[in-house]
Formats: structure tokens, sequence, C-alpha cells
């Protein structure tokens, strides 16, 4: 199945990598999304995904939480590979924090119940102790004074940095971004990128998919271009804003950059 | 002040009272009522229509009516024969259920009403407890007394309950039986397990296609006749179980609205943070999905209530069939009116109670979301 080596990825077992992609492929039906896709994420990296809208940018990062099925090659993610064995797929949900463009929070609980429900549920945590780490990442966030708010009364920002919480609180060793600011104000994407930025900064593994050019200038190791279902191009930030190797690379940067 | 346009202050305007007309009394009647001619025919047609209707209505079953006496040579009148009611009372509410034993089914239903009404009052300590207490105790003592057979009470079989009793029973039980029942059926013809998914909408779509008659007929007459000589199901029993498997198909329905309703993105969300299937329908999908259905199952609720009058087919007596019963008995001939005023306004009193409940707990679940 792994027909293309990549030349990073060539022992099977590899420590370094916490997430592992090789040779993936994943089809809608007879449409076919992902293709080939290679990666390799050390820990404490931070990965930034960009690319046009319907490149399968995000597609390929529900895949790493088995939000999304693949269907050939495959996905180690902290030593356990995904397969159809809902055990696995559990297991690496709890060390996967997922933060959603529409944030996705639970209308009906109030966010220190948003927050402290994983834990207590999943990690099986007392209560009262699933509280005090709720309250500590809302502090972090900078909300502790909603609390006890429904996340309807919430502002996009706040709520936003609600979702980053209350990933957080599983303790995650791994964070996944789907365009976290897309469907905020421009008012409040700052808040939210202030935290992320927050959070690279203590070494957190990341991966992002994001428009923020600025913010990845700022916090990503590694850029990531995808176009049509394929990984374009993987380069250092440097590189990659100022001399990308990919023709479809500089044209997307040149429509991005100078709107 | 503005010498040049950008030094200009961004100033509040005051919050100013809406015109007078637009609200209060007069606002609200010149509004609704006479906004337009045509509004204004229309309310004064409605007003001449009511004064026909009310005045009669009232003086019936009011003014001229009869309240005390004992036997129908007190009902002169002409007005309402409410006497008719009074004597035949205790049938209407126990059916045939022994007067010496009717403080058994008293008790059961105070029982429920001290336990339910906690329920209803905000920020109640135990209500965890007191829920508990109601759906897996109370049944087992509401059935002893009821029953009996134990604790030395005596056994009062099944074909002497009634009235009103027996349709508060047959519809508790259906209603407390048919919404789990309901709500695993949504969930499986949602499934993407294709037996489990084969088998729920098989199920539905059965039971969903049938009249209750037939059921209930199907019950009484044709299951009999398929099980092996000398076993014999209790009367009650078959028409509970009838019932709670034909309304759990409508309820089945109308969670599966609910549960379409969630988002996609709520899936997801508890998916993320690692909460297994049970766990993520039980705590997110759930309770969000049955909140925005509490209208549809009240309404399918009401429909059960009434449908239970429908037991009458198979020889129980309901307080619908303890009304008719009465109304044919030779003592009381003509007073059929009567009879029916008072059935309808009991389950008027009980459906319209249920229907203020689940606007209430709507108000009280909601929080404010808009998604």
């Amino acid at each position: 199945m792994n027909n293309t080596e990549t030349p990073s990825s060539s022992s099977p077992v590899d420590e370094q990598a916490i997430i592992l992609i090789e040779g993936m492929h994943k089809w809608y039906g007879q449409f076919h999304v992902l293709k080939e896709i290679n990666l390799r994420v050390k820990k404490g990296e931070r990965f930034v995904i960009c690319g046009p809208s319907g490149s399968g940018k995000s597609t390929l990062i529900r895949c790493i939480n088995r939000l999304e099925e693949h269907q050939r090659g495959r996905i180690v993610v902290d030593g356990t590979e995904l397969t159809d064995d809902l055990k696995n797929i559990e297991s690496v949900r709890r060390e996967v924090g997922m933060v959603f463009q529409h944030f996705n929070l639970f209308p009906h609980l109030t966010i220190l119940e948003n927050l402290a429900l994983a834990p207590i549920w999943v990690r099986k945590m007392p209560r009262a102790e699933a509280e005090d780490i709720a309250m500590r990442y809302l502090e972090r966030v900078k909300i502790p004074e909603q609390a006890s708010k429904y996340p309807g009364q919430l502002s996009g920002g706040q709520q936003q940095r609600v979702a980053i919480a209350r990933a957080l609180c599983m303790n995650p060793k791994i964070m996944l971004f789907d365009e976290p600011t897309s469907a905020l104000d421009p008012e409040m994407i700052k808040e939210v990128l202030d935290v992320m930025v927050e959070l690279a900064d203590e070494g957190m593994t990341m991966l992002c998919v994001t428009h923020e050019m600025g913010f990845a200038k700022t916090v990503a190791n590694q850029m990531i271009f995808m176009d049509e279902g394929q990984i374009v191009e993987q380069n250092e930030p440097d590189e990659f804003f100022t001399n990308p190797q990919s023709e479809r690379t500089e044209q997307f940067l040149s429509q991005i950059l100078t709107h | 002040m503005a010498e040049s346009g950008q030094n200009q202050k961004f100033e509040r305007l005051e919050d100013l009272p809406p015109p007078v007309m637009a609200v209060g009394i007069l606002g609200w009647v010149r509004n609704n009522l006479f906004s337009s001619l045509s509004n204004s025919t229309l309310t004064i047609v409605a007003l001449y229509l009511l004064y026909l209707a009310i005045p009669p209505v009232v003086n019936w079953a009011i003014i001229t009516a009869d309240w005390i006496g004992s036997g129908r040579e007190d009902c002169t009148s002409g007005g309402a024969c409410w006497v008719f009611i009074y004597a035949r009372l205790n049938q209407f509410i126990y059916g045939f259920y022994p007067e010496a034993q009717q403080w058994r089914v008293n008790l059961a239903f105070a029982l429920l009403l001290v336990l339910f009404v906690p329920l209803l009052i905000k920020n109640f300590p135990y209500k965890t407890w007191l829920g508990f207490l109601l759906l897996l105790v109370y049944p087992v003592v509401a059935f002893l007394l009821f029953y009996g057979g134990a604790l030395g009470l005596p056994v009062v079989s099944t074909d002497q309950w009634g009235g009103l009793m027996l349709t508060l029973v047959i519809s508790a039980v259906g209603m407390v039986a048919s919404l789990p029942l309901g709500i695993l059926l949504a969930l499986g013809r949602r499934s993407q397990m294709p037996i489990v998914r084969a088998f729920s909408v098989a199920f539905i779509e059965l039971w969903r296609g049938v009249p209750l008659i037939t059921v209930l007929f199907m019950s009484s007459v044709m299951l009999p006749l398929f099980l092996p000589e000398g076993v014999t199901f209790d009367k009650l029993l078959r028409a509970l179980i009838g019932i709670t498997l034909f309304e759990s198909a409508y309820m089945a329905e109308v969670v599966r609205g609910g549960l379409q309703a969630i988002p996609s993105g709520q899936y997801e969300a508890a998916k993320a943070l690692g909460l297994n299937f049970w766990k993520s329908m039980s705590l997110i999908v759930l309770p969000q999905a049955l909140k925005l259905v509490i209208p549809g199952i009240v309404n399918t609720l009401i429909a059960l209530f009434k449908d239970t009058t429908l037991v009458i087919i198979i020889g129980l007596f309901d307080i619908l069939g303890a009304v008719e019963a009465a109304i044919k008995d030779p003592s009381w001939l003509g007073y059929a009116v009567e009879g029916y005023v008072f059935a309808a306004l009991i389950f008027w009193i009980f459906c319209y109670g249920m229907s203020r409940y689940s606007q209430a707990l709507e108000r009280k679940l909601s929080t404010g979301h808009k998604r």
C-alpha cells in the first residue's frame, strides 16, 4: 500500500513521531478527497495547514481523530494505529483535543458543565476535581466569570475560547484546530489567536487549519499547503512564505497575502 | 466641535419610551381587535356569537341545574341534572372496585401526588432520588396496593378495576413505558447497524400501520388462540402491552424528528472528547433532542390518554365505559348529556394539565441558545 516512501518515515516504528500518516487515501463514495498523504509530526511541533477551500485540509485533520475514516494507508497517533477498533479510536480521542470552526459547545449545559463533562465521564474524575480543573482552564482563557452562563449567552470569541478550554480539560497531547477563527467577527479573532499563541508557547503539539497567515508566521514550525486533496508543499515557515517551492503555493500565497 | 470629520465624537442617542397608542390595554385592543375594517367586523361577529352561545350554556349547566338530591325525582328544574353524576360518582372513579378496599386506590394516588408535586418545585433538593422512587419503586408499591395479594391485602382482580382509576393506570403505564421504548426505536432507526435499523423500521411501520382498535382486538380475541391451552394472560395486561407497543411507534417518530434536528457538530464534539455512543447520546444528544420535541411528545401523550377509552371494546370499563354503563341504567335514562359532559370535563382537565406542564417545562429548560 505504501508505494511512495517519503524519506522521513522510512522506519515503520518511529519513536519520535506522535502523529504518523503514511500513504493515506480517502474517498467520499466515488470522490477521491485525500490522495497519498504522508505526514510526520513530532512532539511539540506546530503545523499550520492552508489551502483553498475543498482542498481536503479539514478532512485531513478530521482523519487524525477518526471523525473521518480513511480507506488506504495508515495513521498512527501516539503509538496507536487507527483502525475499525473502537477501543483504539476512543483512546486516541482521549489524547487528541479538537476545536471546531463552529465551536460546537453543548448548548444545554453551562460553560462549567461543558468543560467538566468529559473529565467526569471519560476520565472518571470526581466532579469536584473536574470542576477545579475546568475553572483553572477558564481562567487561562480569561473568562472565569462566565462559568455559570450558557453558551448561547456568550459572544463568538468567548465561545471559541471556551471550546479550547474544553479540549484542554482532557489534558490532551495533541490539539487539532479546524479553522477556529473563520466563523468569528473580525473584532474577536485576536482574542482567540492570543490563546492559541499562548498554547503554542507552552509546547503543545498543534495542527491548525487556518487562513490567518500572521498567526502562522508567529507560531508554525512547519507549513503545509494542500490542493486537490494532496499535500503540495511542506516547508519551514520562512522558506514557505518567502521562497515557496511550488508554483501553486506561490499563486495561493499571492492571493491571500495581498487581498 | 466638528471642525474635521475625523474628530467627530460618537454620541449614543438616549432611549425613548414607545408612543402611547402602541402599548397598554387601549393599544392592545386597537392593534388586535380593531386594526382594520375586516378585523373590526370579525370582532363584532365573534362577540355576537359568544352572546348567542354562552348564556344558554351557563343557564343549563349552572343556574337552572339541579345540584342536590338522591334520585331522578330531584331533577325537576329543566337544567342539567348533576345529581346523576353525584349518585354514580363512586362508579365513575373506581369502577367495580370493592368499596371497602377503595382506600387503597386513594392511597396509591395520594402517594403519586406526594412524590410528583415536589418535582414541579424549582430547586427542590432531592429530585434525583424522587425521580428514582417514582420510576422504580412506586410502580411496585402501586401494583401491590391496587392488586393486593400481599401484606394482608385481599386480591382485587383486574376485571374489577374501572372508571377513572383504570383510565389513569392504563395511561400512566402506557406513558412511562412507551417513552423509553420509543427513544430506543428512534435510535435504532438511525443506527448504522443494518439489522437493528431494519428491525426498528419494521416495528415502527407495522404498529403505526394498524388502528389501535385492531391491536386491542387482536390482543383479546386472537392472542388466546395462539397460546397453549391453560395459559391465560390477564386482559388488562394484554391491553397495556398492546397500547405501549402501539404508542411507542408514534413516540419513536417524534423522537427521531428531534434527533434529526441536532446538528452533526454536536455528535462530532461529543466523539472528539472521547465519549462513547451511549454517553454521547444520553449526555449530549438526547437531552437536546427531547427538549426540542416536548410539544410532540406531549401531543402523543395526550393522544394516548384519550385513546385509552378504546379499551371499552375489549370489555374494560374505563371512565367513559363507566359513564356509558350508567347512562343505560333504566333509573337514570335521559341524562346522557350530563354523563358525557362530565367525562369530557375530566378528560379536558387532565389533558389541559399536561399541556400546561409541557409549556412550563419548555420555558424552564430554555437556555436561550440559538445556534
